[in-house]
C-alpha cells in the first residue's frame, strides 16, 4: 500500500501510542481483577452464612444440649427447645408429598416423552413450567381455600390444616421439578435402545417401563431427589395449610409444623436462646439439604462413570 | 395374573391419568384463583394505598415495594453474576482448584433453603450491619438467593458463543477486555437476559427471606433504607385476617395479580429465548 | 529477504510431540504453502506464527520463530504481533454485527474512533479484498446476510484493515463452493503484491496455482520445502513424491 493510506502504520509508535497502550493495559488488568473479586462473593457469602449458622446457634446447643434440642418433644421457649415434632412434620409432610407427587410426575414426564404428540407437548410444557413459576404463597393460598376445606368435609377433623393438606400442597408444587428433570433425562436415552426392543416385538408401554425408564435411572432420581429439597425447603405454602402446632403430630390428619415454619414465625420477634434455637432448627433443616445434595452427587457420579 | 395386554392398558391409563391429573391441578388452581380474584381487580385496587384500619384497600404500595425489591437486587445481583461468570469462562484456568471452589460454593448457595437466607439476612444485614428491616436489607439477602441462577446461566450463554469469534477477534489483536465488552457480552445477551426474567420471578414469588428482612410495613417506601411489603408478602398477611368476604375477594385479587405477573414473565422469557434461538450462529 | 525464521521449532499439545525440529524460512511478500495430509501439522504451524495457539491449553514451545529479526515467543508483544499478522480461518466467521462494524473491529479494539479515518480504512480494506462493489449500498446490514464466499472475503477485508505486513490463511476456500474459491485464488495475485502471505491448504492444485513456495509436512516434520514447481514437479523427498501423486493422505 502506499504511504498516503488512510491505514495509519503500525510501524510508528510515538510516544503518545506508548502511553495509550500502558493505560490501556492497566485498565485489562484493573477488570481482571474485578471479575476476580466478584467471582469470590459467592465464595465469601458461604462461609458467612456458614459461620452464622453456627456460631449463633451454639448458644442453644450449650444451654439445652444437642440431644435435648434433637429429641426433645417440647417446644416451650425460652425455657425448652425440642424440635423432634417440627423434624417430624418436615420428614412426614415430606414423604407423603413424595408418595403423592413423585408417581404422578414420573408418569407424566413419560407421557410428554413418549405418548403425547408433539402439538399436545408444545401446549402442556409451557403449562408446567407456568406451575413452577407461581410463588408458593399463591399455592398456599389456594390450598387453605380449597384443599383445607375439602378435608374437613371428606375426613371430617375439626380443622383441616393438617400434614395432609400440606402434603397436598408440596405433591403439586414439586410436580413441575420431577417432570421437567425426568422428561429430559428420558429423552436423552439413546433411540436404539428403544428400537432394539421395539424390534424384539416388546410393546410401547413394555419398552417404556423396562427399558427407557431404568436407562433414565439417574435422571428421574436427580428430580426426584430435587423436588424433594424442594418440599422440605418450602416454607411459607406449608405455614398457610398445617396448623403449625408445635406437638407432635400423631397422624397425618393432625396439624404439624415444619422445621421451615418454626423458623418464619418465630424468627421475627425472637431474641437471646430463643434466636439460637431457631438458628440450631436452621442447622437442623440445612443438614438434610446437605444430606439430600450429597445423594445428589452420588448418584451423579455413578452416571458419569 | 393379568395378561401383558392388560397391564399394558392399565399402566397406559395410569400415565393418561397422571398427565391429565397434572393439567387439572393447574387448570384449577390458576382458574379458581383467576375467576375468584378478577373482578376485584381494577384500577382503583391497582393504584390504591392500603391502610389497616380497611378505609384503602389498593395493592400500590405492595407493588412498588415489589418493583422497588426487584431493582435493587438485580442491581446488586445482576453485575456480580455476570462478572463471575466471565471470570469463570473467560481467565480462570478451567478445572483449577480455584473453579472447583467458586463453583462449589455457588451451587452449596443454589443449594440452601431460602427460609435460611431469611434467617441469616435477618441478623447480618438487619442487625449486625444495622440496616434496618429495610428494601436494602431484603434486596441484599434476595440478591445471594438469585446469584446462583445468574452465574449459571450465563455462563452457560457465555459458553455457547462461538469459539470462532474469540479466534478471530484475537486473531486481528484485540485484547481480552475489548473482545468480551464488544463481542462475547452482546452475542450472549439474550442468555444474559433470560437468566435476569428468571430471577425476576424468583424475586417477585420469594416471600419468607423478605419478610424477615424487609418487615412488612405496608405503605410507599420512601427510600431503600425503609421498611416495604411485597406483593407475596402482602397475601400472606391477608390470608392471616380472613373474616370479610371483602377481606376474601381482596386476597384472591391479589392473588390473580400474582399469577398474571407470573404469566407476564414466562412470556417475555419465552420471546427472548425463541429470539435467542433464531440468532445464526 | 525473510518475514518469519523458524530454527529448531518444537510443539507439544501435551504428551502428543506435534511438530519436530521444524526449520523453515518464509520469504518476504510471497505465498508459501503448507501442504500435507490431516493432522501433520501445518495447521498447528500456521498458528503458531501468530501465537494462537496461546488460547490452547497445555501447549508447549521449543525453539525460536523470528518475524523481521525479533524473536515472537520472547521479545514481542503479542497483540502488537496479531495487529501485524492478520489470520483468515477455515470456516468464514463474521461477528454478528454489521458489515462495516466487522471490517472497523480491529481498528476499533486499537482505539481508533475517528469515524472519517474508519470509513476510509473500511472502503480501503473493501476494495483490497475485491469485496467493495458487492457491499458499498449496504454496508450497515447484518454481515450474516452475505453468501459463504462473500463472507471469507468480508474476513480478509477485515485482517486487511488492520495493514498488515503478513496473512495467515488456514485452509480460507475449504467450506466455499468452487466459484466462491474461484474469486479468491484471483483475490490472492493482488494479495501477493503487498503482504506476505502464508496459506494452509488441503487442495494441491490450489497450491500450484497460486503458491511461489510450497512447503510438504508429514506426521509433525518438515519433509521438504522450495520453489513451488520444483516442489510438484521434481520433488526430492520419496514421501513428497507419493503424496503428490496421490499415493496417500
Amino acid at each position: 500500500m502506499s504511504s498516503t493510506s488512510a491505514i495509519p502504520s503500525s510501524e510508528v509508535v510515538s510516544k503518545k501510542a506508548m502511553q495509550r497502550c500502558k493505560r490501556r493495559d492497566f485498565v485489562e488488568q484493573a477488570f481482571h481483577l474485578l471479575f476476580m473479586l466478584s467471582a469470590f462473593i459467592g465464595v465469601l457469602s458461604v462461609i458467612t452464612i456458614g459461620f452464622f449458622l453456627v456460631t449463633e446457634s451454639i448458644d442453644a446447643v450449650e444451654y439445652a444440649g444437642m440431644s435435648n434440642i434433637v429429641f426433645g418433644l417440647e417446644w416451650l421457649p425460652p425455657a425448652l427447645f425440642g424440635i423432634a415434632p417440627m423434624i417430624v412434620g418436615s420428614l412426614v409432610s415430606t414423604a407423603v408429598a413424595v408418595v403423592i407427587g413423585v408417581p404422578i410426575g414420573i408418569l407424566t414426564a413419560v407421557f410428554l416423552a413418549e405418548i403425547a404428540p408433539k402439538a399436545l407437548v408444545n401446549v402442556l410444557r409451557p403449562a408446567i413450567e407456568l406451575l413452577a413459576g407461581i410463588p408458593s404463597v399463591v399455592y398456599g393460598f389456594f390450598g387453605l381455600v380449597v384443599i383445607v376445606p375439602l378435608i374437613e368435609q371428606v375426613f371430617n377433623v375439626p380443622s383441616g390444616s393438617t400434614i395432609l393438606a400440606g402434603s397436598i400442597v408440596l405433591a403439586i408444587m414439586i410436580l413441575p421439578t420431577v417432570i421437567v428433570v425426568s422428561e429430559t433425562s428420558l429423552r436423552a436415552v439413546p433411540k436404539t435402545y428403544k428400537e432394539g426392543a421395539l424390534a424384539l416385538g416388546a410393546s410401547k408401554i413394555y419398552t417404556i417401563f423396562n427399558v427407557l425408564l431404568p436407562a433414565a435411572r439417574s435422571g428421574v432420581l436427580t428430580g426426584v431427589i430435587l423436588g424433594i429439597a424442594r418440599a422440605v425447603g418450602e416454607t411459607m405454602a406449608i405455614i398457610m395449610v398445617m396448623g403449625n402446632a408445635p406437638a407432635m403430630p400423631g397422624s397425618i390428619l393432625e396439624p404439624a409444623r415444619s422445621l421451615t415454619a418454626n423458623i418464619a414465625l418465630e424468627m421475627s420477634y425472637a431474641t437471646g436462646i430463643h434466636s439460637s434455637a431457631l438458628y440450631a432448627t436452621g442447622v437442623v433443616l440445612l443438614l438434610f439439604v446437605m444430606m439430600l445434595n450429597g445423594l445428589l452427587m452420588y448418584i451423579n457420579r455413578e452416571r458419569v462413570k | 395374573m393379568l395378561s401383558r395386554n392388560q397391564k399394558d392398558l392399565v399402566l397406559n391409563g395410569l400415565i393418561w391419568l397422571s398427565a391429565i391429573f397434572t393439567v387439572f391441578f393447574l387448570l384449577w388452581i390458576v382458574f379458581y384463583i383467576v375467576s375468584n380474584g378478577i373482578a376485584y381487580v381494577d384500577w382503583a385496587f391497582i393504584t390504591d394505598n392500603y391502610s389497616r384500619t380497611g378505609d384503602e384497600v389498593g395493592i400500590w404500595p405492595m407493588i412498588v415495594s415489589t418493583i422497588y425489591m426487584v431493582a435493587l437486587s438485580l442491581a446488586i445481583a445482576a453485575p456480580i453474576g455476570v462478572m463471575t461468570a466471565i471470570y469463570l469462562t473467560e481467565y480462570a484456568k478451567a478445572g483449577s482448584a480455584l473453579v472447583k471452589v467458586i463453583r462449589f460454593c455457588t451451587e452449596s448457595l443454589a443449594g440452601i433453603p431460602s427460609i435460611i437466607y431469611g434467617l441469616f439476612g435477618l441478623t447480618f444485614f438487619v442487625g449486625v450491619l444495622g440496616l434496618g428491616f429495610s428494601i436494602l436489607a431484603g434486596a441484599l439477602t434476595l440478591a445471594i438467593l438469585i446469584l446462583p441462577v445468574i452465574i449459571r446461566t450465563s455462563e452457560e450463554a457465555i459458553i455457547a458463543v462461538p469459539l470462532a469469534y474469540r479466534e478471530a477477534s484475537y486473531g486481528l489483536g484485540a485484547s481480552r477486555l475489548y473482545t468480551i465488552v464488544r463481542l462475547i457480552l452482546p452475542a450472549a445477551m439474550p442468555g444474559i437476559a433470560t437468566a435476569l426474567v428468571l430471577s425476576i420471578g424468583r424475586i417477585i414469588g420469594e416471600s419468607a427471606p423478605v419478610f424477615l428482612t424487609a418487615g412488612m410495613v405496608a405503605s410507599i417506601p420512601g427510600s431503600i433504607f425503609d421498611s416495604g411489603r411485597t406483593l407475596t408478602v402482602h397475601l400472606y398477611m391477608l390470608t392471616t385476617e380472613l373474616y370479610t368476604q371483602h377481606d376474601w375477594n381482596m386476597a384472591f385479587a391479589t392473588a390473580t395479580v400474582l399469577i398474571v405477573l407470573v404469566l407476564m414473565i414466562n412470556l417475555i422469557t419465552k420471546l427472548i429465548s425463541s429470539r435467542f434461538n433464531k440468532a445464526s450462529y | 529477504m525473510n518475514t518469519f525464521d523458524i530454527k529448531n521449532l518444537d510443539l507439544f499439545y501435551g504428551d502428543n510431540h506435534a511438530l519436530k525440529s521444524i526449520n523453515l524460512a518464509i520469504p518476504h511478500k510471497q505465498v508459501t504453502a503448507f501442504i500435507g495430509p490431516s493432522g501433520c501439522g501445518k495447521s498447528t504451524l500456521l498458528r503458531t506464527l501468530n501465537r494462537m495457539n496461546d488460547l490452547i491449553a497445555g501447549v508447549t514451545i521449543k525453539g525460536s520463530v523470528k518475524f523481521d529479526d525479533a524473536d515472537i515467543y520472547a521479545d514481542v508483544d503479542v497483540r502488537k504481533l496479531r495487529t501485524r499478522c492478520g489470520m483468515v480461518f477455515q470456516k468464514p466467521n463474521p461477528f454478528p454485527m454489521s458489515i462495516w462494524e466487522n471490517v472497523a473491529f480491529g481498528q476499533k479494539a486499537q482505539g481508533l474512533t475517528d469515524k472519517k479515518q474508519l470509513d476510509a480504512i473500511v472502503e480501503e480494506a473493501l476494495r483490497s479484498a475485491a469485496l467493495w462493489d458487492e457491499v458499498k449500498d449496504r454496508l450497515h446490514t447484518h454481515a450474516f446476510g452475505l453468501s459463504g464466499g462473500q463472507q471469507q472475503r468480508l474476513c480478509i477485508a477485515r485482517t486487511i484493515a488492520m495493514k498488515p505486513d503478513v496473512i495467515l490463511m488456514d485452509e480460507p476456500t475449504s467450506a466455499l463452493d468452487p466459484i466462491a474459491t474461484a474469486k479468491i485464488e484471483s483475490l490472492m495475485e493482488n494479495l501477493r503484491k503487498e503482504f506476505t502471505v502464508v496459506i494452509v491448504t488441503h487442495s494441491m492444485s490450489q497450491a500450484k496455482r497460486i503458491a511461489d513456495k510450497t512447503a510438504f509436512f508429514l506426521m509433525g516434520e518438515l519433509i521438504e520445502h522450495g520453489e513451488t514447481q520444483q516442489i510438484f514437479n521434481e520433488p526430492n523427498d520419496s514421501r513428497t513424491r507419493g503424496y503428490i501423486s496421490g499415493d496417500f493422505g
